[in-house]
């Protein structure tokens, strides 16, 4: 097993116990530390696949700002630790359904993996100037919805924190 | 496994962590004794000639001093908060090209492509340190001071990103060698001089990410009773400073590649990177870059002694109101002439 393949298993292993312990934290401050590091244990997955640009932007989007005003809010609002709560049976039918979905897309997809089969060679390099291209030529229209899809958002967070409108 | 990559990285960490850490034992001397002669004092002078031993002399009493945990804090994260101030720092370092070439060693540790988004993915990261220090010390005055030096991170990490992007599109890379090397033919050359408003942002920029004079509200004593650091002491509490001093070196470092031409100087064979056989200049080379980080350095400590501090709502005003628009300005009309010159 080379390095990187250590690694895989590593960080994976790693983003999913953090995963686990997101939701099985009391504590909402701890829960959301968790996710950031699982949110960095999946950056390091990402640089392993050679999608730099994508972990750099995982880490500063997600883990440097989002996660931060998370945690802010959380620390604001002095959320105490979470109450244990009764088990419905709608969320046990719902969960095991989902889960049981995606389990059987796994085993579809791994099923069908002839095992001994190569690897597809790594072609992408994840480097900033192609995937730049590709967003302004290939794919300009949905990279242009979804930009202004953000702008709304944020004038409609601006109009909705005012407290009175002139 | 490549074992010459992992040795050769394994001597470049090393290297530049030592490094890091001594200039930032110094820095904290530098600052005394700037400080010292602006207010017209003596200084430390006590330990060592000119008190150059000083550093050690404080490392040993922090580290002597008792530990003392209040029994209301939050344990887990009251020993987390101050390591998790230091590592950004000392992560930062990885993608700065301190030299050109010794050998045949690149000398950077990780030559990334992406290199300035991760340095502002780290950043981003600094944060963590002073809201959990505030958080840990559950009481109501680290822990409002702990608020308020994040959301001064947050507010001012936007100006600084905005001021940078418009850096790379005179540059067109991300990557931090090719930016230095951008800058080795002439004075001119230097970004400085190409992106003057740029510069001035990113320094305003980085003297409130690390929490320096003017905008040193994280370590208002006076006036807002301290900050995040209120209820820590010892070695906990000198490790929040290492980071700062860690911040403002690593924060200098990046002035240099940025703007000021890295490891070039306009002339002879500081204008080229070293070939394999010029061992000598290679070193010059590193020489530079460190000569020049010094000097942002101590421009940064002397700013500190010579300002007042801002007061809380000037800082947020100007952050949001004055420096994110004029970063904006800044990038749009950059990128309107680099697009009339392309034609």
């Amino acid at each position: 097993m080379s390095l990187p393949d250590i690694l895989f298993y590593v960080f994976a292993a790693f983003a999913v116990l953090c995963g686990l312990l997101i939701v099985v934290n009391r504590n909402p401050v701890t829960s959301a530390m968790f996710l950031v590091l699982t949110i960095g244990s999946l950056a390091a997955l990402f640089v392993l696949l050679n999608a730099f640009f994508l972990a750099a932007i995982q880490v500063l989007v997600y883990a440097g700002a989002v996660m931060v005003l998370f945690v802010f809010v959380i620390m604001l609002l002095d959320l105490k630790a979470e109450q244990r709560r009764k088990i419905k049976v709608f969320g046990v039918v719902g969960g095991l359904v989902s889960v049981g979905t995606i389990l059987a897309i796994f085993v579809r997809s791994v099923l069908q993996t002839r095992p001994g089969a190569e690897p597809a060679a790594v072609t992408a390099t994840g480097d900033t100037m192609s995937l730049g291209k590709m967003l302004f030529t290939q794919y300009l229209l949905p990279f242009e919805i979804v930009s202004v899809l953000l702008l709304v958002a944020m004038v409609g967070v601006i109009l909705l924190s005012k407290k009175e409108l002139k | 496994m490549d074992w010459n990559f992992v040795i050769f990285s394994a001597l470049k960490i090393i290297g530049v962590f030592s490094v890091l850490m001594f200039i930032v034992a110094y820095a904290v001397w530098i600052e005394r004794k700037v400080s010292a002669a602006i207010q017209d004092r003596i200084g430390p002078n006590r330990f060592g000639i000119f008190g150059l031993l000083q550093p050690a002399a404080d490392a040993i009493k922090a580290f002597l001093k008792e530990d003392y945990t209040p029994a209301h804090v939050r344990k887990v994260y009251f020993w987390l908060a101050p390591a998790i101030a230091v590592i950004p720092g000392i992560l930062l370092t990885a993608v700065i090209p301190f030299g050109s070439n010794l050998g045949h060693q690149k000398m950077v540790i990780a030559d990334l492509d992406v290199g300035v988004l991760y340095t502002f993915g780290i950043v981003s990261l600094g944060v963590y340190g002073i809201v959990l220090a505030g958080y840990a010390a559950n009481s109501k005055y680290p822990f409002l001071g702990g608020m308020r030096s994040s959301a001064q991170l947050i507010s001012y990490e936007i100006a600084m990103g905005l001021s940078a992007v418009a850096v790379f599109l005179v540059v067109g890379d991300l990557n931090l060698s090719h930016v230095v090397e951008s800058q080795r033919h002439s004075l001119f050359d230097w970004l400085i001089f190409k992106q003057p408003l740029a510069f001035a942002i990113f320094v305003a920029a980085a003297f409130a990410e690390t929490n320096r004079t003017p905008f040193d509200l994280p370590e208002a004593e006076q006036e807002l009773a301290g900050g995040y650091n209120v209820e820590y002491s010892s070695m906990k509490f000198a490790l929040f400073f290492m980071g700062e001093y860690a911040n403002v070196t690593v924060a200098s470092a990046l002035m240099v590649t940025l703007f000021l031409g890295g490891w070039t100087l306009p002339f002879g064979v500081f204008q080229e990177p070293a070939a394999p056989d010029q061992f000598l200049v290679g070193l010059l080379h590193i020489g530079v870059f460190l000569a020049k980080t010094l000097a942002v350095l101590c421009t940064i400590i002397w700013v500190r002694w010579m300002w007042p501090r801002f007061r809380y709502d000037q800082l947020m005003d100007l952050g949001w109101r004055r420096f994110i628009p004029l970063a904006l300005a800044n990038v749009v009309v950059t990128a309107a002439v680099l697009w009339m010159t392309l034609e």
